[in-house]
């Protein structure tokens, strides 16, 4: 599949998902701020791909579920330098720029980009 | 028998698919306010749309909860799409038939269909009148990672009762 191809189908499933149209799904737009999913849309999203794509996500493998949580990762609502290296590791398909000049916890939804959707999937689909 | 928007469950495939029936009447109340007579207009009591919604997330919900053996606490998390076409009135009965299309230690999604018996028309059958497709969270597994008490508040006395006078097996 190519990327263009994964692109599409990626904007498909956001576009049913959080009800945006074609044109505001692109490639920098983040998924919280940019195109209005809230917690619960993660889930609709999981389960979307995994249905349009034909694999099997772990819970925590796409969106991190107990990092935030960790008093040793969150700091007075910053995350720490152990925090956003535990967050790398576990996301490498996510877009760390902003969250890195800024590592205010609520931001930390930044870092899912429709492109790092996009990576993510053609990480899996690679492997 | 607080809140419950079935009245009886009819089928129950595990993890794959209930059906359950909902019978109106006149004696409840809130038909009584829509929609009330006007000075130009004759009363016209139908069952609102968003209960019809309620009543697909029960029948979704029990599904989806009966998976688990009811260990899980199940909510509803997302109207994904919901489409009610016609007006169903005192007398009639709504058939809610909802699927789970996924499931996993996160929550469901389910597909519903909601079907309408006019008793007044009855060789005519059930026929489709909406289509409701839900997403429930299995809650002790949110991503916040917030606490719930360890008691399973979403299926109460009013579930069990409902899935007992349909003589629906379950985990007790």
């Amino acid at each position: 599949m190519t990327h263009d191809e994964v692109f599409e189908k990626v904007r498909d499933v956001l576009v049913d998902a959080l009800a945006v149209d074609d044109d505001e799904v692109q490639p920098e737009a983040t998924l919280t701020s940019d195109l209005g999913a809230e917690s619960i849309d993660f889930l609709d999203i999981v389960f979307k791909i995994e249905q349009v794509f034909g694999f099997k996500i772990e819970q925590g493998e796409l969106f991190p579920d107990n990092v935030m949580q960790d008093p040793e990762y969150v700091q007075d609502g910053k995350v720490t330098d152990a925090g956003m290296a535990a967050l790398k590791e576990r996301l490498p398909h996510a877009d760390f720029s902003k969250l890195d000049a800024n590592p205010d916890v609520n931001k930390v939804g930044e870092i899912f980009t429709v492109d790092a959707l996009v990576k993510f999937v053609e990480r899996k689909l690679g492997s | 028998m607080r809140w419950m928007w079935i009245d009886r469950v009819i089928e129950l495939v595990p993890r794959q698919k209930m059906v359950a029936v909902k019978n109106i009447t006149l004696a409840e109340e809130h038909l009584h306010d829509h929609f009330p007579a006007t000075d130009t207009l004759t009363a016209a009591p139908v069952m609102p749309a968003s209960l019809m919604i309620e009543g697909m997330a029960q029948t979704a919900g029990v599904l989806v909860g009966h998976a688990e053996g009811f260990k899980e606490k199940v909510i509803l998390a997302k109207v994904s799409d919901a489409t009610i076409d016609e007006d169903a009135g005192p007398g009639m009965t709504i058939r809610y038939t909802a699927e789970i299309t996924q499931i996993d230690e996160k929550g469901a999604a389910t597909k519903g269909t909601i079907e309408l018996l006019d008793h007044a028309d009855a060789e005519v059958g059930y026929r489709q009148i909406g289509a409701v497709d839900l997403m429930f969270s299995h809650i002790d597994n949110n991503r916040s990672g917030i606490e719930f008490p360890e008691h399973n508040f979403v299926f109460g006395d009013a579930f069990k009762t409902l899935l007992d006078s349909s003589g629906i097996d379950y985990p007790k």
